[in-house]
């Protein structure tokens, strides 16, 4: 198959991911660090017959993608942490009603209005369900511009195979991020059969969608499959990357801008001796708990690089059980962690024995 | 006068209280649909609100909004299958309040969508409280006793504030107060479906409705409240045809706020 190579930036990645995953309409509101994004979807979605609006706000377009996706289209919004904030409500009707949508986070500093330098610290948010009840989004990692759209085309895909929203959870500093991108020329998207999308009862018994559920226990049921569903796609759709962990002694585990800062430091340290492997989730929901168990187990040492206070550490805890020591480098507010800092913990660590959790001593490392 | 069942209308008994005029909205909206050939192409929206199981009642496509955001979830419905017939139905705390930023700039972009819009000056679902339509005065559970401008603010005219942007097409005001009342609403409801059949843009009707519980009237007194109180806070007529603001076609009077 032909394949292009090109520059692009990671936002723009997106869109492009987008557009040729068949994305029929895209709204957004402005935000930085994402705004290249939005601009690309204006630029290039007109071009195609698609559909772009500038929403009012974060809220109204969330909802017009409620409405697309309603339709039966695919539909895509995209803004960062603040703005994702204003999704939540949306965002839980969408799961609600079972319907299919993507949704960007580039994320930035926070709490509040932050800064617009990278952030991470929007994890919980988005793995443990956000909005108000029971339900959980596919939650996708990229970590270089080519995944910004390859997991942008996986996540029109999985939204649609398991009627949920998808996000793409990225980060100022991979959205801002200029890299080599291959584009390959793969046949147009066939999205699936949607017989529940209110097109108009042509020909058959009008029909609706709705998370209004008073029956007696119908609310119950309803939650019942939804729990089913996604209990199949943590069985079938976990996603990981492993970097030298055949051997290693510590085991890294980190996702999007800290997985590239964490692979630096696996090369950089294996040139002095020291055996760093990387455990990279690509799903952050469902989160690739087993392998990485397994993994952490037999490594026995353990260290999280976030840009957070330590929010995927949790899940890394509870996937690797209280055998492992597990460390914890966590930058906030914007700050980014470096190859200097994984080292200079690494060394420290791979030095001492010992089964305690040492990530409240050596948290202060990064910060 | 509301004899033959619409097609677009079910069988089902309503849950609404007696004398309330969502029902009667619902089959006037049914009527439309019949009447024009459109139920095989009609998608509505039901609110969050006492009519919030509209779509139990009309047969035609349906889904829900979470509160207020109507009017984005039809512009997301629309502009991805332009042929389809978009309404949105609402009532004043879906519209006028939480959802005021949607309704504004849906009206602003010109959607090519009809919104009914249920004013009956209360929120009903959640038991009677102070809606941005209250009048002065009046009582409700959270502005026990009664409405003060002075604090409260005063009585929001949707018809008034959107015919002062540009891209409407069609408003206008009807009040379900009496026989007449409801034949101009059957009319306008006709009217704005068929400005967005014929492709020109943003139509909205307001329906001054009666809400015998929260009012705490008997249902004649709650009409003759609609009639005598709300129809001169917010006198009917057509707002906008055409996409040009007009006078007052109807009503009991011109209160300065149409222009004409
Ligand atoms: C986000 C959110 N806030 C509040 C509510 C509670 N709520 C349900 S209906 C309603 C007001 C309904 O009043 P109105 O729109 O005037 O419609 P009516 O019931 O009078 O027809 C409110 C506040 C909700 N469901 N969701
Ligand atoms: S509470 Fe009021 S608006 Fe709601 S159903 Fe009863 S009469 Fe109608």
């Amino acid at each position: 198959m032909a394949a292009q190579r090109v520059l692009m930036m990671g936002n723009d990645a997106i869109g492009e991911g987008a557009i040729r995953a068949g994305c029929d309409a895209y709204f957004g509101y402005p935000i930085t660090p994402q705004n290249e994004l939005t601009a690309y979807m204006a630029e290039h979605m007109p071009k195609h017959g698609r559909v772009f609006i500038q929403a009012e706000s974060e809220l109204a377009a969330i909802n017009m993608v409620f409405g697309a996706a309603v339709a039966g289209k695919r539909a895509m919004t995209s803004s960062s942490s603040p703005g994702i904030s204003l999704k939540q409500e949306g965002l839980s009707y969408l799961a609600g009603c079972e319907l299919p949508a993507v949704v960007v986070n580039v994320q930035r500093g926070g709490p509040g209005l932050g800064n617009i330098g990278p952030g991470q610290a929007d994890y919980f948010q988005a793995t443990k369900g956000g909005g108000h009840g029971d339900y959980r989004l596919v939650v996708l990692a990229p970590d270089s511009v080519q995944e910004m759209h390859d997991l942008t085309v996986l996540a029109f895909e999985l939204a649609d195979r398991y009627r949920n929203p998808a996000m793409v959870l990225t980060d100022g500093r991979l959205g801002q991020m200029m890299e080599p991108l291959v584009l390959r020329d793969e046949p147009p998207p066939r999205p699936p059969p949607k017989p529940w999308a209110l097109t108009g009862a042509a020909g058959r018994a009008p029909q609706r969608v709705c998370s209004l559920l008073l029956e007696d226990g119908a609310l119950e049921r309803h939650n019942e499959k939804i729990q089913q569903k996604l209990a199949v796609i943590e069985r079938e759709e976990i996603r990981f990357e492993e970097r030298a962990t055949d051997d290693c002694d510590i085991l890294l585990v980190a996702y999007g801008t800290s997985a590239r800062i964490a692979k630096g430091a696996v090369a950089a340290a294996r040139e002095e001796g020291l055996r760093l492997g990387l455990f990279r989730p690509i799903t952050l929901w469902p989160f690739p708990r087993e392998p990485l168990g397994a993994m952490g187990r037999r490594t026995g040492v353990v260290l999280v690089i976030e840009m957070s206070a330590g929010q995927m550490l949790e899940d890394v805890r509870l996937a690797v059980g209280d055998g492992p020591e597990v460390h914890f480098i966590g930058r906030t507010g914007g700050g980014v962690p470096d190859v200097k800092n994984v080292l200079d913990v690494a060394r420290r660590v791979s030095k001492r024995g010992g089964r305690a959790d040492h990530a409240a001593r050596t948290r202060g490392a990064g910060l | 006068m509301l004899s033959r069942k619409p097609k677009a209308l079910a069988d089902e008994p309503t849950h609404y209280c007696p004398g309330c005029g969502h029902g009667i909205v619902h089959k006037l909206i049914a009527e439309a649909v019949d009447r024009l050939g459109i139920r095989e192409r009609t998608v509505g929206i039901a609110p969050v609100g006492c009519a919030v199981l509209a779509y139990n009642y009309l047969r035609v496509d349906m889904t829900e909004a979470a509160h207020g955001r109507v009017p984005a979830v039809a512009t997301g419905i629309k502009r991805v299958q332009p042929d389809a017939i978009v309404f949105g139905y609402q009532g004043d705390g879906d519209l006028a309040a939480i959802g005021m930023a949607e309704t504004i700039h849906a009206a602003n972009r010109g959607e090519n969508i009809t919104i009914f819009f249920v004013n009956n000056s209360v929120y009903g679902m959640t038991g009677g409280q102070m809606a941005p339509t209250t009048l002065e005065g009046q009582l409700t559970a959270t502005c026990p006793s009664g409405r003060n401008p002075l604090e409260d603010g005063a009585p929001i005219g949707v018809c008034e504030m959107l015919n002062t942007l540009r891209r409407p097409w069609y408003i206008e005001r009807v009040a379900l107060d009496s026989p007449a009342g409801v034949r101009r609403c059957r009319r306008a409801i006709h009217d704005a479906l068929r400005a967005q059949m014929d492709g020109k843009g943003y139509s909205l009707v307001e329906i001054l409705s009666p809400c015998p519980v929260y009012l705490h009237l008997s249902p004649v007194d709650a009409l003759r409240f609609v009639r005598e109180k709300m129809a001169a806070q917010f006198p009917p007529g057509v707002f906008r045809r055409d996409g040009h603001p007009v006078g007052p076609a109807h009503g009991k009077r011109s209160g300065g706020a149409m222009e004409s």
